[in-house]
Parts: C-alpha cells; structure tokens; sequence
C-alpha cells in the first residue's frame, strides 16, 4: 500500500504493570489524537495478574479509518529495558524511539532516532512525581504535532471530577513533557498528520458500544459474574440500568447469572448476561434450559484464550463450536458475531430483536482485542434502531380455545403470556411438555417439540436476509474468496485492499449470524471460487469445521493461535501464497 | 443509612380476591407417590395462597428438580421448572423484574443444600423477597434413594451399602447463620401448622426460609421418626432473638417446629428501588450517553 510513512502512524508503549499507568498512557494518546482530528486504533496485551508483568499498548492513528493495529511501528515509546528488548527489532527504518532516560541508555543506530527523556525527573521538576506518564503523553503530543490544547481537553475530561490538585498537577506534568521535547529537540516535530475528512466520530471500546446498544435495545435486566474481558459490561450497566428504572444484579456465580436473567425474561422483561468461556461452561446447562423453555435471552460472551483459565487477557475465537453446541442434545439457538466495535452497538440490538422474536437463548460472539481496544468509529445512529417485540398472548382474544404456551405453530413461534395476564397461566417446563406446558414423554410428542424448537430458529434466516446480518466486499468476481467471521474482518479489510492494489483480487464475505448461517448465500459466494481461505483465531478451525460439513468444497484455513490478532501482513501473505500456489497450479 | 430505605410491599395483589383452595388446583396430577409427605405440603400451600387471597395470574411457583420439582404444575398460577438446583436465582430474577408478583421457591434437600447450595447465603444476604420452601425427606427419592446432604450418618442406602460416611447438615442453623429474615421449620403430617408457616413466610417482607419434613414412603419413611422427635418450639421463644433461634436449631434430642426467627430489614427489592432513586438524581437520555464518547 502506497501511503506515506508520515501519514499512517503505529505507536507502541511498554513497561511494567508494577509501575503502572501504561495502558492510562496510550488511552489518553489515542483520545488526543482523536479530538485533534484523527482516527485511531489502539491494541494491548496486558498481563492476567493484578499488578507486574509487563505491559504494551498500541496506539495507530492516522487520517483516514483504519482497520486494524498496523504492522511495523513508527514510535516506540519505552518505560524499561524489558520493552526495549522485546521490541526494537519492530521499529522500521528511520523510526523514532522514545525511552525514559532515567531507566535505560540504548545503545545509538543510525537507522533509529532516539528521543531520551528524563521522564521521572520531568515530573519531579513539576513537583508530580507520580506523573511520569502523562509527561511521556506530553511529549508524544509534540512529537505527533497533535494539538496541546486538545490534549489538556482530554485530560479534564478524565480527571475533571478527582479533584483540582490532581487536575492541576496532570495539566503541568502534560505541559512539561511537551516542552521538554520542543526546548530539547526542537519546535519541528517529526510527523505531521492531515486531519481526517469526517468531523463526527466516537472514540470507545467494543465493550463501551455493546453496553450503549443493550440500552438502546431497551435490555432493563442484567445480572453477571466477574469475568476477563466481561466486566466492564457489567460496571457500565451498574452505572446506567437503575438510571432507566432497570436492575443489575452482580450474581454469585454464572450458573445464576443466566438463571436470574431466565427469571426476568420470565416476566417479559428483555435481560442479558456476559461472560467469557469459563462462564460459558458453566451456564451450559441454563443455555439448554432456555432452549426448552423457549425463554429469550442474550448472552455475550467475549472470548479469550482457553481452555480451562488459558490466557484470560489474550484474544481467541475459540468458544464456536461452544456456542453453536454447547449444551446435551439438540438445543438449537442462535448465534451471533459481531465484526468490529460499531457492529457490537448494531448487532448486539439485532441479538435482542432475534432473542425476542424467536423466543431463544442468542449467544453474542465478541472477542477480547474488540472488547477492550478504543477505536474511533461514527456516531451512533439512533434513528437505525429497530425493536422487534415478543409474540405475547392476548387474554381478550382467546379464541383458540384454552391458552397453550407451546401450542404447535407453522414457524414454531407461539404466544407467551406474562405473569399478571389472567388466564395465561402456565408452567414454563424444563421436562418435555405438551402444548399446553404439561409434562409429557410420547414418542411423537418429543419429536413435533424437537422440530418445532428447530423449525422457528431456521426462520430466523428471514430476519437475517431483511436486515442484510453480513459484511461482502472486494471483488465479486475474484478467483479466490475469504470467509470469516468476527474481529478478524478488520485486519482482512486492509490485506484485501492491499491485495487488490497489487493485482491480486479477493472477495470477502462475514456472516454475522453463524446459527442458523446463511447457507444458501454463501454456498452462492464459495460457488466458481478456485480458493476460499478462512482465517479464525483458533487452532483447528472451528468455522472452516462448519463450513466444512456443509459444503464439500475444500477450505484453506489460516490460524492464529497466539493470543493475539492477525496482522494485515499476515492475511496479505496467505492471499499472496494462494495465488502463487493454487492459482498458478491451476492455470498451469 | 435512611437514604437508602425505601417501602415497597411484598406484593399489592395479597387479599385482592376471595378463592378456595380447590381453585388453585391444576389440571395436572401429581405423580407422587401415594402417601408422600409433598402432598401435605402441596394442600397446605393450596390452603395457604386461597387464604391470602393471591389472585393465580399474580403468583408465580419456581422449581429446581427433584420429586418437588414438580409442584409448580399442580399449582394453577405461573410455573417455572427450572434447572437442578437454580431454583433461588431464577425466582430471584422473577421477583426484581416484577417485584409486585408474589414469588414462592420450592424444591427438596438435595436442589435446597447440595447441588443448589451455593445459591441459598446469597438470597439469604441480599434478603430477597421470595418464599422458599423446602421439602426435606433426607433422601433422593426421584433417583431411588441415594444419601442426601440431610441424610444420618450410617443410613445404609444402595449407594452407601456400607453405611454412609458423611455427616448431615443443619438447615435451620445455616438459614439463621447466613441471614435469612424469617427462618421456620413445620412437619407435612401436622399441614395447619404448614398452612400457617407459610402464610407467614409470603407475608414476610424479605427472603423467608420455611424447611418442611416431607418424608419419602418409597425410600425412606421417617414418619414415625419425626413424630417422635418432633415438637413446638418453646411457648415463651422470642422469635426476634437470633442467639435463642439458634441455641434451638442445635437441639438434636428435639427437633423442632415453627417459627425460629423473623427481622425486619430492607428486602433486595427495596435496596434495588433505592439504588434507583439515587441513580435518577442524574436523568437519563441515550444520546447524552453516546455523547460522552465524542472526539
């Protein structure tokens, strides 16, 4: 990709957990850098203890929306010889390199420009010895040509409600990294980015987007365990339910989680949970519970590294077959990813509609890296939401004779009474049941049930086709295609473009709903294709295992299994490599 | 804290209609077995909601599993048979989505104290305003008789051939020890003092904890037994002595019956609507939310 090196910035800061304020450091770049007028991606990978470790967070900015944490870095910003070490190897040509003075001395590389800066010093000279990090945020302010009176913006925002002293002393230690820079290396800073062309953007996490769309949703209930990357969900929903009259309840396990969200969906009350695998595990039971008690529900799960406690700060798509199966026997749901933070505000309201209409447990696929990076994105566009109500059961309209819960329909959707409805009275029954909810073990009976929970969740594929719950792109007609699904999209957007500017098209197709998923469609997308890669971040290729079964055409799976999310290089080399191998193979 | 007290009644339907207790009854019939102490419990319940007047649409039975687990269908109001053991937090979850409902928990020794065990400190500690009632028959009748966490020590059983190892827990003096608010223990074989417990139980404010002997006759009938060792608790106990309450749960010549403890203290309903009172003091607008994000 043609784009100049000053236009397209990656930065990294690392150090360690112990002396703490890393992540603070990048947030408040990547919030700077926003409000003067660029789009940013951040990407971090902390360690699962609580303090120690060592700690990196990348900040990507430039002026046009980028889609993934970029590859080679443009700024390294060091806190310790450990980050140094791990990373200067990344730093391309002519990269800046930015280290606190009072911790390490790197050796000089005519190839690296090196920025040394006594941040401790700086920050005791203020009188804030503490503020180390916003000096370094100060100083990378200049060195980004970002705007210093946005950033002191930023800062207030932060920290405007902790009191004036704190306010005060950030405010200087900022100012001091920033001059210390202009006095020591000169008011001409080494970049300097073009705004971007779009005014309006928000700069939030996935986890911040899905929290806002569950209330825009119209979710009154919440109930959830403690969980890495989860409970973030949870603290905004803490802050905003009882603010809309709703409820959070803070669960003592996950097993009761799901079961007070049954309870309040019991009650018509649309109710969420999230968690991540290991409360996933556990609520495997419940999942199946609601399947049979035909109870929606939306649960989030934001996948980390397994299995057991794995990696619980390390991205992962490997809950897929979890989702779609988890659970004894045939318990059909739906299930649903979202491919980036916008789509974790739209989708996660589609998650609600789909859960409500179809009167079914919908499992919300996110991931760690989408979870918890802040991204700038357009602004929520409230006039796009749409809900879709619950069948429900009307007492002075009952002509159908005696009200059944489960009565046997033709989409296998059937009216639910409420509590308080005289007249809809019934046992919501985790046993097989009749129609009208009573126990009930014949043979055909248990067969027409088993079909009717199946029946209503294919014609949920009518939902998915009238709301269009998918991303295409790139060229329709290109040899070699991609399927995926989830965050991956990001990084494949810009290998893609990259691709197609090299002469080597690709077409792209994300399914957002993978239960029931869109056979039909991408049975039409793969059809003439000679290559289909299917990038996943999981070891066995979990998604190209479903495509797999249902399609007999061979799938190229490309897996990451590392803890972090694929680089655009990477899916770039994949595409390249098809088209060497198997294209040239096939045109031979 | 007076802030954070806010009145909200058990349920705005108690007394609204006048039923008989036949009126209660579903369709479905309890399978039972003839004789068990459950259908004591299940006519004294009959009894108990036709005398508080709860109209059926406005009362909701939850279940876990377990012979008892089967209850909420014979009762002709909401039902919800749960998962084992889930029983606490899924009536929890009816009762703050609709804290106008009158939500009773049933379910047996093992759903209550083994496998569901977990759940009973926290609806006890959050003082959530449901009913719990559980059918104690010291055994796990609906898998043919396997120990159960309130079986004896030496209860010779086909799953303890050689007699059982463990020894039993105290319901009363865990409810009492984990803060239920009302705390009472009744025997199906005497169901006008069951009636009463319960009436009782609904009518308390908070999270009340009602264990009733309910013996099995197929594989473990302690009839006899319970008769036996039985009895009132002391006429002149203070029920609002929690010390007392307990000096008497850890009577094990005695077992006794009725009313332990009762104490008045916010329901979780009550502490959510004051979490809600303080929230609004900031009114809420959606856009308002978003626009704390923009850059």
């Amino acid at each position: 990709m043609s784009v100049s090196d000053n236009q397209d910035l990656v930065v990294r800061i690392g150090g360690d957990s112990a002396k703490g304020g890393i992540v603070l450091t990048g947030e408040t770049l990547a919030r700077i850098a926003a409000l003067s007028g660029l789009e940013v991606y951040t990407t971090r990978t902390i360690p699962a203890e609580i303090k120690g470790g060592h700690v990196m967070i990348q900040v990507r900015a430039a002026p046009y929306p980028v889609t993934s944490q970029g590859d080679d870095l443009d700024i390294l910003l060091a806190y310790d010889q450990e980050t140094y070490d791990r990373y200067y190897t990344l730093l391309k040509p002519g990269a800046v390199l930015v280290y606190n003075s009072n911790e390490l001395q790197p050796p000089a590389d005519s190839q690296i420009v090196h920025y040394g800066l006594p941040l401790d010093q700086i920050a005791k000279s203020v009188g804030f010895a503490r503020g180390w990090n916003i000096v370094a945020v100060g100083a990378l302010v200049k060195l980004l040509d970002l705007n210093l009176e946005k950033g002191k913006e930023v800062i207030i925002r932060q920290l405007g409600r902790k009191g004036e002293d704190v306010l005060k002393n950030n405010l200087l230690a900022l100012e001091a990294g920033y001059r210390y820079v202009e006095e020591h290396f000169g008011a001409e800073s080494p970049y300097h980015l073009p705004t971007r062309a779009q005014e309006e953007r928000l700069a939030l996490s996935g986890n911040q987007a899905l929290a806002i769309g569950a209330l825009a949703a119209g979710c009154k209930f919440y109930a959830g365990y403690p969980i890495t990357p989860a409970s973030d969900i949870m603290e905004f929903l803490a802050a905003e339910l009882p603010r809309v009259g709703g409820t959070m309840v803070q669960a003592e396990d996950e097993m009761a989680a799901l079961a007070m969200v049954l309870g309040a969906s019991f009650t018509g009350v649309r109710a969420m949970t999230a968690t991540s695998g290991p409360g996933l595990d556990l609520m495997n039971e419940l999942i199946g519970h609601a399947v049979m008690t035909e109870t929606p529900c939306v649960i989030v799960d934001v996948q980390r590294c397994g299995p057991s406690t794995g990696m619980p700060t390390k991205v992962s798509q490997g809950d897929l077959m979890t989702a779609l199966y988890g659970s004894h026997d045939d318990a059909p749901r739906i299930v649903m990813a979202p491919v980036s933070i916008e789509d974790n505000f739209y989708l996660i309201i589609h998650a609600f509609n789909l859960a409500e209409k179809y009167q079914t447990p919908v499992i919300f696929l996110s991931d760690q890296d989408m979870s918890v990076r802040v991204q700038t994105i357009p602004p929520f566009d409230l006039s796009r939401v749409h809900i879709e109500p619950r069948l429900l059961y009307d007492p002075n309209n009952n002509s159908t004779g005696p009200y059944e819960r489960y009565r046997l329909t033709e989409d296998g959707v059937s009216p639910m009474s409420l509590p308080g409805m005289p007249g809809g009275q019934y046992t919501a029954e985790g046993l097989e049941h009749y129609p009208d909810g009573a126990p009930g073990f014949e043979p055909d009976l248990h067969q027409r049930m088993m079909e009717k929970r199946a029946r209503k969740i294919q014609r949920a594929l009518e939902y998915v086709e009238r709301w269009r719950l998918w991303e295409e792109f790139g060229d329709a007609d290109a040899p070699v295609a991609i399927i995926g699904w989830g965050s991956t999209i990001g990084p494949v957007r810009e290998a893609v473009a990259r691709a197609a500017e090299n002469g080597m098209p690709v077409a792209v197709f994300y399914p957002k709903v993978l239960n029931p998923l869109p056979v039909e469609r991408i049975g039409r997308f793969i059809q003439n294709r000679q290559a289909v890669i299917v990038p996943e971040m999981n070891m066995s290729g979990q998604f190209a295992d479903l495509l797999t079964v249902r399609f007999t055409r061979p799938f190229i799976r490309l897996n990451k299994y590392r803890g972090h999310p694929f680089r655009a290089g990477e899916i770039y080399d994949k595409i390249r490599e098809v088209y060497e191998r198997v294209i040239e193979r096939a045109t031979a | 804290m007076t802030e954070f007290m806010t009145e909200v009644p058990v349920s705005p339907y108690i007394g609204t209609v006048q039923l008989k207790p036949q009126d209660y009854k579903s369709d479905v019939k309890p399978i039972w077995c003839p004789g068990c102490g459950d259908f004591g419990v299940l006519s004294s319940f009959y009894k108990a909601i036709a005398d508080l007047g709860i109209p059926p649409e406005n009362a909701v039975i939850a279940s876990g599993i377990g012979c008892s687990g089967r209850f909420p269908a014979f009762v002709e109001a909401y039902g919800f048979h749960g998962v084992h053991g889930r029983v606490l937090p899924l009536a929890t979850g009816i009762k703050l989505a609709r804290p106008d409902l009158v939500v009773v928990a049933v379910g047996g020794d093992g759903d209550a104290f083994s496998i569901g065990a977990g759940h009973l400190p926290h609806a006890a500690r959050r003082n959530v305003d449901i009913t719990y009632i559980v059918m104690d028959n010291e055994i796990y009748g609906l898998t043919k008789g396997q120990p159960s966490p309130t079986s004896p020590h030496a209860l010779e059983r086909k799953a303890s051939p050689y007699g059982h190892a463990e020894y039993p827990i105290n319901p009363v003096l865990m409810a009492l020890a984990y803060g239920a608010t009302f705390v009472a223990r009744g025997f199906s074989a005497r169901p006008r003092e069951v009636t009463e417990l319960i009436k009782q139980g609904i009518s308390h404010k908070g999270f009340a904890f009602i264990q009733i002997y309910s013996p099995c006759v197929t594989f473990y009938d302690t009839y006899d037994h319970f008769r036996q060792v039985t009895a009132d608790l002391p006429a002149d106990h203070d029920p609002s002595d929690k010390a007392a309450a307990m000096r008497l749960a850890m009577e094990d010549e005695v077992l006794y019956l009725g009313v332990f403890y009762k104490e008045n203290r916010p329901s979780f309903v009550e502490s959510l609507q004051a979490v809600r009172t303080r929230a609004a003091a900031k009114p809420f607008d959606l856009q308002d939310l978003i626009n704390r994000y923009r850059s």
